[in-house]
């Protein structure tokens, strides 16, 4: 294939992934939004009126990035993990084996589909948290870089979960059991210095810990994790992941008989 | 000139050690129309998915007008439309969306796409449903589909996975047809078929396919003409009380009018409709019964099951 016709198969694919979670909007869009909103109204609004500040911030402008990025994360992740799946259980994933596709290009493509989901939504609930909190943007570079970085990420992890998955079982079983502990102990909700020695040092293995913190020091200017230190270990799972998936897609892993 | 595919040694053997193929080789020259028939689990799907890279090989060479498919597979992609067994198309999308994406995948672009859809969904007579989610349409509309997808990035080989499989004869008709137009404009098509009869009335040349191994690869013409002995039914227009006897021509009397006779190559059937007309037998009409490539087929497979060797 020249680069022309690969840009066209990467194009064609980045628009059919655009499309299809625009066609479902209501099972894409919508369920996310409300979703966020709640978590504003009830733990920004209601109970955070009662906590008062956490790391020299209002409780609700603490908890904002969190649950941007936290929109960011699971809409990344759910779009690649449903739509590849999909496309395994279909079958029609044999439209893209038997074509000249290179393996990257397909990767590339799911992934920036899974991207322009996870940013959209980022998007609208960033638009919705100003209602609900006052907040400027701190370094716009690390605000824009770090949120890239994690939906290009978390859509990398969910072709890895489609690839092996056999069932649809299988793709609720990590954002369930994987995705949402880690959300949770990422510090969405409270700053880490909150946890003893222990406990703080476990979090330290939790990639979205880092994303988390990183993005509030984009928006607020404070974070529990050095900047640079998170830039570098979201930046190596990214590596990382693009390395497996890739490899995965290259054997035909789960995918040729 | 390449031919337009050459399998040399192919075998595959699955997780779980069952052997699909077993060390075939077969050639398929350009412009033929080819058909690979066996009977279920003989290893043609698994051929099939090799040729288009569905299914990973075990050992061998798989070559498409002299591109080798693991050396040099975007060239060989590119030369191959393939329309497989069972649908698999994304129900949810519109059939012309699904032709656009089709030939997005092999690089063409978009302006092209859409007339190329439109010219392959209205010869199939699929343009008045080309905007409706595709799982309502009938079976034999997603099987036109399919063959129209295959067909977006205009291979020179098509191969057909049992296309017209659960397909209504007139439909069955329009599309063998069609598949006779695409060959004649030069595409070269590879077919498997449970349908004797598509492969005797479209194809030229033949494999049959066993347990994993090729027990005949000869043109059609050839394989017909290794019948011995032809199955007649006689339509006569007086009933008869007991069945005829005639020497060396074993009849059955299936109804009062209707006569079976086994007529062996050698035979004449003049000297047939003598004797008949000798004992004031008037035969109305007669047709031949069984389908003669499948009685040809049915041998070969019994063969090779009783472990006879064939070439």
């Amino acid at each position: 294939m020249t680069s022309q016709q690969k840009w066209i198969a990467f194009i064609t694919i980045v628009r059919r992934e655009i499309q299809r979670f625009l066609r479902i909007w209501p099972q894409t869009l919508l369920p996310p939004v409300i979703t966020i909103v709640l978590y504003f109204v009830i733990f920004g609004t209601l109970i955070g009126s009662r906590i008062g500040e956490m790391s020299g911030l209002p409780y609700i402008q603490f908890v904002a990035p969190g649950l941007i990025m936290m929109a960011v994360i699971t809409n990344s992740y759910s779009n690649v993990v449903s739509s590849f799946f999909g496309s395994k259980f279909q079958r029609n994933i044999e439209e893209l084996l038997v074509s000249p596709v290179p393996s990257w290009i397909i990767l590339s493509g799911y992934v920036v589909g899974g991207m322009s989901r996870g940013l959209g939504v980022g998007l609208i609930v960033t638009i919705l948290s100003l209602y609900f909190a006052d907040f400027s943007i701190h370094s716009l570079p690390v605000t824009i870089a770090i949120v890239l970085m994690t939906s290009l990420m978390f859509s990398l992890a969910g072709l890895i979960n489609a690839v092996f998955a056999r069932n649809f079982d299988d793709i609720s079983i990590i954002p369930t059991f994987v995705l949402t502990p880690l959300i949770y102990l990422g510090g969405v909700f409270y700053s880490i210095d909150m946890l003893g020695d222990f406990w703080g040092g476990v979090s330290q293995i939790n990639p979205i810990l880092y994303m988390v913190n990183a993005f509030r020091y984009g928006i607020a200017g404070i974070s529990d994790i050095n900047i640079v230190w998170a830039f570098t270990m979201v930046s190596l799972f990214c590596v990382v992941l693009f390395g497996v998936a890739l490899n995965l897609l290259d054997r035909g892993s789960r995918l040729r008989s | 000139m390449q031919p337009a595919l050459a399998i040399e040694q192919l075998s595959k053997t699955y997780e779980g050690g069952f052997q699909a193929l077993k060390d075939i080789s077969l050639t398929v020259q350009p412009g033929d129309f080819f058909a690979l028939l066996g009977p279920n689990g003989a290893g043609k799907s698994t051929t099939i998915g090799i040729i288009c890279s569905l299914v990973l090989k075990t050992g061998g060479k798989v070559s498409i007008f002299g591109h080798d498919v693991d050396k040099d597979f975007s060239q060989a992609k590119q030369l191959v439309g393939v329309v497989p067994q069972e649908f698999n198309f994304n129900q949810f999308e519109k059939p012309l969306d699904i032709l656009i994406h089709q030939a997005g995948y092999f690089g063409i672009p978009r302006d092209v796409a859409i007339v190329r859809a439109e010219k392959y969904l209205r010869q199939l007579g699929l343009w008045d449903k080309s905007h409706v989610p595709s799982r309502t349409l009938s079976g034999g509309m997603k099987r036109r589909l399919m063959i129209a997808r295959a067909l977006m990035h205009e291979p020179k080989l098509l191969v057909l996975d049992e296309p017209t499989a659960g397909v209504d004869i007139e439909l069955r008709r329009s599309m063998w047809e069609f598949l006779r137009e695409i060959n004649a404009s030069g595409t070269t098509i590879i077919l498997t078929t449970h349908y004797l009869e598509e492969a005797e009335s479209l194809c030229r040349n033949v494999a049959i396919i066993d347990h994993g191994k090729i027990v005949k690869n000869t043109s059609i013409r050839e394989l017909l003409a290794q019948l011995n002995k032809e199955l007649f039914v006689l339509d006569i227009r007086e009933p008869l009380a007991e069945c005829p006897e005639i020497e060396s021509y074993p009849l059955t009397l299936v109804e009062p009018n209707t006569l079976e006779v086994e007529v062996e190559k050698s035979q004449s059937i003049n000297h047939l409709f003598e004797v008949l007309s000798g004992q004031g037998i008037e035969v109305l009409s007669m047709r031949n019964k069984t389908n003669r490539l499948e009685e040809l087929f049915f041998t070969m497979v019994e063969k090779n099951l009783t472990g006879e060797s064939h070439d």
